[in-house]
């Protein structure tokens, strides 16, 4: 006997108690669409996530200026104003694994253009920040090392700035005023996308870091807010914290018993700690999705002992008319993998709509691998082979004159 | 306990030629039954020989044995065993299945025309829960003789047929055994046995 009538065979047997069929192929569709939904849904999270953290920049550092202690009280980090732009430069140049530095001053701001007005963050910054965060400029240029000499008010503006107060029209060229004073805007950020943390990066605008001291804030300091470094590569992290710890330190005058003034950050643990939590949800959920396929194949194994003794005349007279044993053990274990694997299509079709509305209702993107698919399919073909196997020896070994007898 | 063999069949020996139409007669538990289900190749004796048509069929193994049943054997029995929910015609391919392989339309045209033979022409899609109990019947033997075997079983197969039926159903089996298809027949009627030309009363296992 061959596949073809076999399947025909089973599909008809199964069309035949239409119901019972599909409440019984019901564990194996939610546990289908449920791995399906899951791998997806999470390997859209970790593309997310790496997109997040790749753009926050290239091997990124960041210096915070430390905490002050005086009289008793402890402030908290970046109280002391001990950190520079020269501390930056002077990292660039004496600490060869440190590929560009940027110093980065915060300023927030009411800023209006003709009746449009937004409020949003000012990062002074210098030329290499560009370099440093991996941010393309969309259209005009970035400032230059003249602007950053001569503090001149020109600014770069994100994209969600430029949206709000342009609209639609072109702003470079145009001068839009930054707490009343005038900036004339030269360039427009491509898009950067919310960090990890779910911030919107294109809210802001970029300055000279001088400018935004000097004009903005009014102060003749050139201590900054941070220091955001690149380097070379991540292999040199900790090679890397150590000299510029030397540097600072030396530049700062600290005695060698004292705290340093600064805290060293970077994104690894943040990193880490992302994977492991993502890492964590998928292996959960595959377990919980594993279960529900276990109780979906023990739920066709069930049903598929009852068809053989439901059917045990009519594997009788199959016998009776020259059906060999294999021929009744093809045609049940068929049955059960066919049940099992259209649940396991059904469950694909299902998992696959999950995923997209669930990425749709909150904007997550979703990831659908081939391979998750395939895998999901053999899967539960798997499961009805493994399941439905022990029904259909007991079909295969019954003896012909008794079934045929079976009332 | 002690287990006790009890041989449903003792020293019965038994020839039928081809082309002959047999009635095994007794009561229940007189043996003819296991007689029909030996002849038939469902059950292998635990001692004894039987040749089916030239070949020694017991010591064949299981495979064998199906294809002995598939080929050279029909079979008729008392509550017809047609699949539920399946058309006449499906009922009627159901042996071809299992044997060589034949194409989807000539396996059908095969069961129709039986069919049609058979009077049941217009009764090709119909279920077993549809027909008669004599078009089951016929749809059933039918069934039998889609393989052309040179022999028909039937165990009682009138027994659930009212007599105006049974008596359509032994003039085609008479039809069918002037074609020269070997019949062998089991009954308790009497009545049914006389449309054979040879009749076996068995009692106890053994041949009276």
């Amino acid at each position: 006997m061959n596949t073809v009538i076999t399947m025909r065979i089973a599909m008809r047997a199964l069309i035949r108690n239409k119901t019972r069929s599909l409440l019984t192929a019901l564990g194996i569709i939610i546990g289908i669409a449920a791995v399906i939904a899951v791998v997806a849904v999470g390997q859209g999270a970790s593309v997310t996530m790496q997109k997040q953290i790749s753009s926050m920049g290239n091997n990124l550092v960041m210096i915070f200026p430390g905490s002050s202690r005086s009289g008793g009280f402890h402030g908290g980090m970046g109280t002391t104003q001990t950190l520079t732009a020269d501390d930056g430069d002077a990292i660039l140049r004496e600490c060869p694994l440190v590929r560009a530095v940027s110093p980065l001053v915060r300023a927030g701001a009411q800023c209006i253009f003709r009746e449009n007005n937004w409020a949003t963050s000012i990062l002074g910054v210098n030329v290499q920040y560009q370099d440093v965060r991996s941010w393309d400029i969309a259209s005009g240029s970035f400032f230059t090392e003249a602007d950053l000499r001569s503090a001149s008010r020109v600014c770069v503006l994100g994209k969600t700035v430029a949206t709000q107060l342009f609209q639609g029209d072109e702003p470079i060229g145009q001068t839009i005023r930054i707490k009343n004073m005038p900036f004339r805007v030269i360039g427009v950020m491509a898009v950067k996308g919310s960090a990890a943390w779910g911030q919107d990066q294109d809210d802001t605008i970029i300055a000279p870091w001088t400018t935004v001291r000097r004009v903005l804030q009014n102060s003749a300091f050139d201590n900054v807010n941070q220091l955001i470094l690149s380097l070379a590569s991540m292999e040199v992290l900790p090679q890397a914290k150590q000299e510029i710890t030397g540097i600072l330190r030396q530049r700062h005058r600290l005695s060698s018993g004292a705290d340093d003034d600064f805290t060293i950050t970077d994104m690894t643990e943040v990193t880490q700690m992302m994977t492991q939590v993502s890492r964590l949800m998928t292996l959960l959920l595959t377990v919980i999705a594993s279960i529900s396929l276990m109780v979906g194949g023990i739920g066709i194994m069930n049903i598929m002992l009852v068809a053989v003794s439901e059917r045990t005349r009519e594997i009788g007279l199959r016998l009776a008319v020259g059906a060999r044993r294999r021929d009744i053990l093809m045609q049940f274990l068929v049955e059960a993998v066919v049940l099992s694997g259209a649940g396991g299509l059904i469950g694909i079709a299902v998992g696959v709509s999950a995923a997209n509305i669930l990425a749709k209702i909150n904007n997550w993107p979703v990831v659908i691998s081939p391979g998750a698919v395939l895998l999901a399919l053999g899967f539960s073909a798997g499961i009805g082979i493994f399941f439905g196997f022990y029904p259909a020896v007991r079909a295969a070994r019954l003896n012909p004159i008794e079934s045929l007898r079976r009332e | 306990m002690e287990e006790v063999d009890v041989p449903a069949l003792n020293g019965v020996s038994l020839d039928i030629a081809a082309g002959e139409f047999v009635a095994i007669m007794g009561h229940s538990g007189s043996g003819k039954s296991t007689l029909l289900n030996l002849l038939g190749c469902l059950d292998q004796p635990d001692s004894g020989r039987y040749v089916l048509g030239g070949q020694e069929v017991a010591g064949l193994g299981p495979d064998d044995l199906a294809g002995i049943r598939n080929r050279k054997i029909g079979f008729v029995f008392q509550n017809f065993n047609l699949l539920p929910r399946t058309t006449a015609l499906e009922n009627v391919e159901l042996p071809l299945y299992y044997g060589p392989p034949i194409r989807g339309a000539a396996r059908r045209e095969r069961a129709r025309s039986l069919l049609v033979r058979l009077g049941l022409g217009d009764r090709l899609m119909h279920h077993p829960g549809q027909l008669s109990g004599g078009q089951q019947q016929r749809v059933a033997i039918a069934r039998a003789l889609v393989n052309h075997p040179p022999l028909i079983l039937a165990d009682e197969p009138t027994g659930n047929l009212d007599s105006k039926s049974a008596d359509d159903i032994m003039a085609l089996f008479q039809e069918l055994n002037r074609e020269g298809i070997t019949l062998v027949m089991v009954t308790h009627e009497p009545d049914i046995a006389r449309y054979a030309k040879r009749t076996i009363t068995m009692k106890d296992g053994m041949i009276v």
